[in-house]
């Protein structure tokens, strides 16, 4: 073969693959949505109902903080019109990176596409000092907003106001759910609130410091954290000294997430003989959390089983 | 309760005033006595609509307490949606906070080699600069020194220098990219690495192993980089599907003397990437460099130095990738695999000058490959194991005296590494290297870190 075909042939080849799909492709009528975290999927069906189709960059038992800007989820972000993430640098290590791939204009920073939950509340737990030697910190305050459910009703608005945004033909649909939304989300608050009165002041150990917002929602005592430093797997030093305090201190349980790593939680249990607990975190973190709703119950009645 | 004490205190104490009333010795008539038991019998029907009145407003009362406890709560409740409510303070994360991020790479190795050597060949290949096996004893590498971020709402930047004690600064790269032209479309101006093969954009310190495999180093001098232009267009499939194509000024090694006014060289790639279920991804791609060179000089080993030689030619380049990585679950953290090969085949067809200067005609196609796995047995540890071999072709007598001999010898190369990384920032490296490019092997044990500061751009897949 000579240089000349060769030439011509790998041309003609990735140009008729593209006619080939440019002829297919596909028209559709919902808005797309690409989530970061299965709870903003599960939000916004909430909002959107039949008008949307979502998708979440990752499961449940995946850890938001190291994903892999993957090509499929670079090909779902290109055809995408909107995308909803936890945000304040949650998703710094891979986000960005799929959003300049993309060459999708209608989702980049700053256009009514991109949305970001943690905009939307008041965050917690803003680090006074910012240092790596502190671990993977994020600046902008903890970005697991979605912990305390009553900051749904606040991002729930929000996607409302951008659907509308994006698709104004609709924009009734959308408000008329979300105040669907918002009257048994109110309902369900007071039903949480109710069957959580037993876990006020709750003493618990984390494995991560990713709950702030659950603890000051329901009000529980976060005595000592495994994880020394976010992002930084707990040290044989650290993890002795959590034990002394939680000898001095008593906890009730350990508490950790389903997408993260359970040994050293599983240790600390077992060291001090007390309970460990692995809440679902998001929608899908177990059998019972199969939607928001049922999440917090869950969440609540994990709890309450080993607070006795 | 409280109404029933009040009561029984209220009627006693008027029981006892009462008989008190009556056992008053004044009292002396039956009118007199009928007139006090009227008067008694008002006051305790006063005294009882006083208490009754009494108990109504204790009652009230106490549904008013019961009320107020529920408004309190209600209130509380408000209070917290409002201060949960974002505030003049709110700041909205954007990259743009760090604006740009600035982030800084170091890179220091101690390598003992046997034997030690400070001439580098692959025989069979003119090479490109700092393609060698790296120094013996202590050295620090190249650091990285980044800047990056959004420019506007339509464009990003990016600019690395290499910095070295023996290169001073260079600049690696520095470019400019769009990020509103929408349509799946982007366009990319100013110096980078190509975006052909896997392992060419990706910057050094991000490799799994202390040094690039052998048809990298061989063909491209590590990286293939230029000034240049790039248009990439990924595909609306539901699979990953990316076109680019870019023209290069066609200065840097393997090209030479800006062919074309400038235009000296352009390639055309394309990648198909996707997942098998949430543990399994991939990503292949078929690439072409095409080159026009003219007089590209290159150091020949044997001779001395500033013995040069010299090539003027076209010079084509095919690579075929592909990666493929597993995580249990799609988490990475706790265990990874990631597998990965390329396939280098090329053909030169022009002119070559070896040191004694007489033109000889040159064509030759060319090819090599190499294979690696990388796997993480458990978070912070990865074992690693990378084969790479070459095949120069051979060429008449006449390239007896230049580096296109290959004396007949394969070059190949055995990589054997262990990493610890104590997080994303920071890694520490034990690398033992069989290297085989030359006809007499040598043996590379080598110790290195990588160590990042500040803003760490996103990795690629």
């Amino acid at each position: 073969m000579n240089s000349i075909t060769k030439r011509i042939l790998s041309w003609r080849l990735p140009l008729t693959f593209l006619a080939t799909l440019l002829a297919s492709m596909p028209v559709s009528a919902t808005v797309n949505i690409f989530t970061c975290e299965p709870e903003w999927a599960a939000l916004a069906e909430q909002v959107g109902g039949d008008q949307v189709t979502t998708f979440s960059a990752t499961t449940a038992r995946q850890d938001p903080h190291f994903i892999q800007a993957r090509p499929s989820l670079i090909a779902k972000v290109r055809k995408s019109d909107l995308i909803i993430c936890s945000g304040a640098d949650l998703e710094i290590g891979w986000l960005p990176l799929l959003l300049r791939k993309s060459g999708n204009r209608k989702i980049q920073v700053g256009t009514p596409g991109y949305l970001m939950a943690t905009d939307y509340v008041r965050l917690l737990g803003r680090p006074s000092r910012v240092d790596r030697s502190q671990g993977d910190l994020h600046a902008a305050g903890n970005p697991h907003v979605h912990t305390d459910p009553r900051n749904m009703t606040l991002i729930a608005k929000a996607i409302t106001d951008r659907l509308s945004e994006l698709d104004p033909a609709h924009a009734a649909v959308f408000q008329l759910n979300f105040e669907h939304f918002s009257k048994s989300w109110k309902a369900s608050l007071k039903q949480w609130k109710e069957r959580a009165r037993p876990l006020r002041d709750m003493p618990i150990a984390v494995l991560r410091n990713n709950w702030p917002y659950l603890v000051s929602w329901l009000k529980l005592r976060q005595v000592v954290t495994l994880e020394e430093k976010p992002g930084v797997p707990p040290t044989s030093s650290n993890m002795a000294k959590v034990l002394t305090r939680v000898q001095q201190q008593p906890v009730k349980a350990v508490i950790y997430a389903a997408n993260q790593p359970s040994r050293a939680a599983e240790w600390l249990a077992g060291k001090a003989d007390i309970p460990i607990v692995e809440l679902p975190y998001t929608v899908g973190g177990n059998d019972t959390a199969v939607d928001l709703f049922s999440l917090y119950t869950s969440t609540i009645d994990l709890l309450l089983e080993v607070n006795q | 309760m409280k109404s029933l004490i009040l009561r029984c205190t209220l009627i006693g104490i008027l029981s006892a005033s009462g008989i008190a009333y009556a056992a008053n010795p004044q009292a002396q008539t039956n009118d007199d006595l009928a007139d006090l038991q009227q008067q008694i019998d008002l006051m305790r029907k006063n005294y009882d609509q006083r208490i009754r009145d009494l108990e109504n407003r204790l009652v009230q009362a106490e549904r008013r307490a019961a009320d107020s406890d529920e408004l309190r709560e209600e209130l509380v409740e408000s209070v917290e949606e409002l201060t949960l409510a974002p505030g003049g303070d709110q700041v909205a994360s954007r990259p743009s906070d760090f604006n740009p991020g600035i982030g800084v790479v170091m890179v220091g190795t101690i390598q003992s080699m046997n034997p030690s050597t400070d001439t580098f060949e692959i025989p069979g290949f003119a090479l490109g600069e700092e393609t060698g096996l790296g120094n013996d004893g202590l050295s620090v590498g190249e650091s990285d020194f980044t800047l990056n971020g959004s420019i506007d709402d339509k464009f990003y930047g990016s600019m690395t220098l290499a910095v070295s004690g023996d290169e001073g600064v260079v600049l690696e790269e520095a470019y400019v990219q769009t990020l509103a032209l929408g349509g799946g479309f982007n366009i990319r101006a100013g110096r980078f690495f190509s975006s052909i093969g896997y392992l060419n954009e990706k910057h050094l310190h991000t490799d799994d192993f202390i040094g690039r495999p052998l048809p990298y180093r061989a063909m491209l001098g590590n990286q293939y980089g230029d000034d240049g232009l790039q248009l990439s267009w990924l595909a609306p499939t539901d699979n990953y599907w990316i076109v680019e194509a870019e023209v290069f000024r066609g200065d840097a090694f393997p090209a030479g003397g800006a062919a074309n006014e400038g235009f000296g060289s352009w390639t055309l790639s394309s990648h198909v990437g996707g997942d098998f279920g949430v543990s399994h991804s991939w990503m292949a791609g078929i690439s072409m460099l095409n080159l026009d060179v003219e007089a590209r000089t290159t150091q020949e080993q044997f001779s001395g130095a500033g013995s040069e030689e010299v090539f003027t030619g076209d010079s084509t380049l095919y690579i075929g990738d592909f990666v493929y990585k597993w995580s249990p679950a799609g988490n990475t953290r706790s265990q990874f695999l990631k597998l990965q090969g390329e396939y280098f085949w090329r053909e030169e067809d022009g002119l070559f000058t070896p040191v004694d200067g007489n033109d000889l005609a040159y064509r030759e196609d060319q090819n090599g490959w190499y294979l690696e796995g990388v796997y993480q047995f458990k978070p912070k540890w990865r074992i690693g194991l990378r084969h790479s071999e070459l095949d120069a072709g051979s060429l008449g007598p006449a390239f007896a005296y230049s580096s296109l001999n290959t004396q007949r010898h394969s070059p190949r190369q055995n990589t054997l590494m262990l990493d610890w990384s104590n997080s994303e920032f920071s890694r520490i490296r034990l690398q033992y290297n069989r290297d085989e490019s030359m006809r007499d092997s040598v043996d590379i044990w080598t110790l290195q870190y990588i160590m990042s500061l500040g803003a760490h751009a996103a990795h690629g897949y």
